[in-house]
């Protein structure tokens, strides 16, 4: 392991920032510190970089124990929320700094600029100063400063939140390619679940200083580990209920949300009878119009993950429409109906009947 | 019909020069503040004894200055107290400054109220708290060599001066941004050379206007160093208030217009050099 977090807690006077967090990144990661503002990720990031001591526990960066260790001493570099660029210093003269201190002979140190400057597309702005530059600019600069130094982790706070909506996208992309390209550790924190989903190999979602869950983009969107995640990544349709059967293939939870049951297609971690939560994403659930043949639920219980229910606003988004739709019990539910072809794109008005029904493997059981 | 509609030629809301009655205003202000300044420059080249009546043009006062030697020594005196007041206001007042903002410690909330007390207090009060100090406190030595029987008068000088530059750093300490420090010292700088590499560099233009504070303020200082000064460490202002007693000659006026000239000259370069710099020392 690279990165190796023990035990860590950060308090700050009586606020605990980072509750007892354990946590290991491997080599290579594009790792995401991913949660709501003040649940601690910042403060990990920090910790990490050195700018930050932990109350209680080790940080361990390439087996080393970072306890004593100041900033300058690290083997991490770090990218900066405002970018922190030297305002007084050439976009030259700001990448080599840390060069500079660390004695890099002149030659060496001139192409090892030239080089990151190339990487981050910005060799034509060697001489400019920082306020010659745009915010997208000044990122790229802060971004080679970092590099340049070939740190084993490479850090990012919040690093795309002060670029332009399209702007954003772009840098989006070109992060992960840069990360690739230099094969660097990076350890990147974002509020912006987009920005996680999009670019890391892996994430940690944290709340309220305490680790929600660490998996996959993928993992954490389809498998989330409790309410909190499912919550925070995308939007979700939550009903809590009990959990009415258990088998190894399927298990079925009972919620007075729904008018029928909810027939999950395996197996689930819970005791018959216990309170759970069911979550469904809007996307994965169809929507048919009620006088159409009634939709047949799962072969082993065709009653089972199908409501009726009645249009009540609707939000056309371009690719998808947005659906509030209440069922005959008051549950409000969200859908997604996919604009496949250009005469679906109307939005069906308010107040149509309408069947919705899902697929075995579409809904989520929680714990909590 | 147009809501604000107004005549050709009126003022609008915010064209405040365009108003007759701001116009005047300036114009009194104006009166009131330079005409005074502009006589005594004017004056200083009357070929007279006289102040009250212009009699021609002459340089002679310039020249009578020049050859005063008890008036060069004063400006020696008065320039080089300047200099060194101006040299440890400017430590002292940046170094407050830096632990006022950066540190806690015990002691800070009275520590940064205090801070600002010498230039509160009545300038009269200071010179009499100087005089009772050097005078039985703590003794400055007599009789010591040029320029160390100016310690006294020096030391009071930064005492009431350094403040200035406290005050003036602190302003600009608000504007840094932390990240800068710590990004020089994620890049591998130790604390004092993140300090030398990063934050001064912020800093100069207020180091400037400080400095020029202090050195302004010591220069033209009259009533404090007048209860310090001895009758060997006289200076400009206090050998010029000497004269008047006498009789206010041209001569007077010179010494004045050339203190003066000194004053604005210092304060234009140091504009100078804060314009070129503040923009490109401006965070992001």
């Amino acid at each position: 392991m690279l990165i190796r977090f023990e035990n860590v807690t950060k308090r700050f006077g009586s606020f605990i920032a980072v509750d007892n967090v354990s946590l290991d990144i491997a080599v290579g990661e594009f790792f995401s510190l991913l949660g709501p503002s003040g649940c601690g990720k910042t403060t990990l990031l920090r910790m990490l970089a050195g700018l930050e001591t932990p109350s209680a526990g080790r940080i361990l960066i390439d087996g080393v124990d970072m306890a004593g260790v100041p900033p300058n001493r690290r083997p991490v570099n770090m990218v900066f929320q405002s970018y922190a660029v030297f305002p007084h210093m050439t976009v030259a003269d700001n990448v080599a700094y840390g060069l500079k201190i660390d004695r890099v002979p002149r030659a060496e140190r001139d192409s090892r600029v030239a080089e990151a400057l190339a990487l981050v597309k910005l060799d034509d702005f060697a001489h400019r100063r920082p306020d010659q530059l745009s915010g997208g600019q000044r990122q790229r600069v802060a971004l080679a400063r970092a590099l340049v130094k070939r740190p084993k982790v490479l850090l990012l706070d919040e690093p795309l939140s002060a670029l332009d909506a399209k702007l954003r996208d772009a840098m989006r992309g070109e992060l992960a390619a840069i990360q690739r390209e230099v094969g660097v550790t990076f350890v990147m924190v974002t509020h912006d679940q987009d920005e996680a989903l999009a670019m890391a190999s892996r994430c940690a979602l944290m709340n309220r200083g305490t680790l929600q869950q660490v998996a996959s983009p993928g993992d954490l969107y389809e498998f989330p580990a409790n309410r909190f995640v499912a919550d925070f990544i995308g939007t979700i349709n939550l009903f809590e209920g009990t959990l009415a059967v258990d088998e190894t293939d399927h298990a079925i939870v009972r919620t007075p949300a729904l008018d029928a049951p909810v027939y999950l297609g395996h197996g689930v971690t819970g005791a018959t009878g216990a309170q759970v939560w069911v979550g469904i994403r809007p996307e994965k659930i169809t929507m048919t119009p009620a006088d159409a043949p009634r939709p047949a639920g799962p072969a082993a219980m065709p009653h089972a993950n199908r409501t009726p229910g009645t249009i009540m606003t609707s939000a056309y988004l371009g690719a998808v429409t947005l659906y509030d739709i209440h069922t005959s019990g008051g549950t409000l539910i969200k859908v997604t109906a996919p604009n496949g072809t250009r005469s679906a794109s109307p939005a069906l008005p308010a107040g149509t009947q309408v069947w919705l029904h899902w697929e075995p493997d579409a809904p989520v059981m929680l714990l909590g | 019909m147009r809501l604000f509609a107004r005549k050709p030629g009126e003022a609008g809301p915010l064209d405040y020069a365009g108003r007759w009655s701001l116009r005047s205003w300036v114009a009194v202000v104006l009166v009131f503040q330079y005409l005074p300044l502009a006589s005594l420059v004017l004056f200083s080249f009357n070929n007279s004894k006289r102040t009250i009546r212009w009699e021609g043009f002459t340089f002679d006062w310039y020249g009578r200055l020049a050859s005063d030697d008890a008036l060069i020594g004063a400006f020696a005196n008065s320039l080089t107290i300047a200099a060194i007041s101006t040299v440890f206001s400017v430590l002292l007042g940046t170094m407050a400054a830096i632990a006022l903002w950066r540190f806690r410690f015990p002691g800070k909330g009275v520590f940064d109220s205090v801070i600002t007390l010498p230039i509160v207090v009545p300038e009269i009060c200071m010179g009499v708290a100087m005089l009772v100090f050097f005078g039985t406190v703590a003794p400055w030595p007599r009789d010591l060599v040029w320029p160390l029987d100016l310690g006294a008068i020096t030391i009071a000088h930064i005492t009431f001066s350094f403040p200035f530059v406290t005050v003036v750093v602190r302003a600009r300490l608000a504007s840094f941004n932390r990240e800068m420090e710590e990004a020089a010292r994620d890049l591998g700088a130790s604390e004092l050379r993140a300090m030398r590499d990063v934050l001064l560099p912020h800093l100069r233009p207020a180091l400037i206007a400080g400095a020029l504070l202090a050195f302004a303020s010591s220069l033209d200082d009259f009533v404090i160093t007048f209860f310090t000064a001895g009758p060997n460490t006289v200076t400009f202002p206090v050998k010029i208030y000497s004269m008047v007693r006498f009789s206010v000659t041209p001569e007077v006026n010179a010494a004045s217009t050339v203190l003066m000239a000194i004053t604005i000259a210092l304060t234009l370069v140091g504009m100078k050099m804060q314009g070129t710099d503040i923009a490109s020392t401006e965070s992001p």
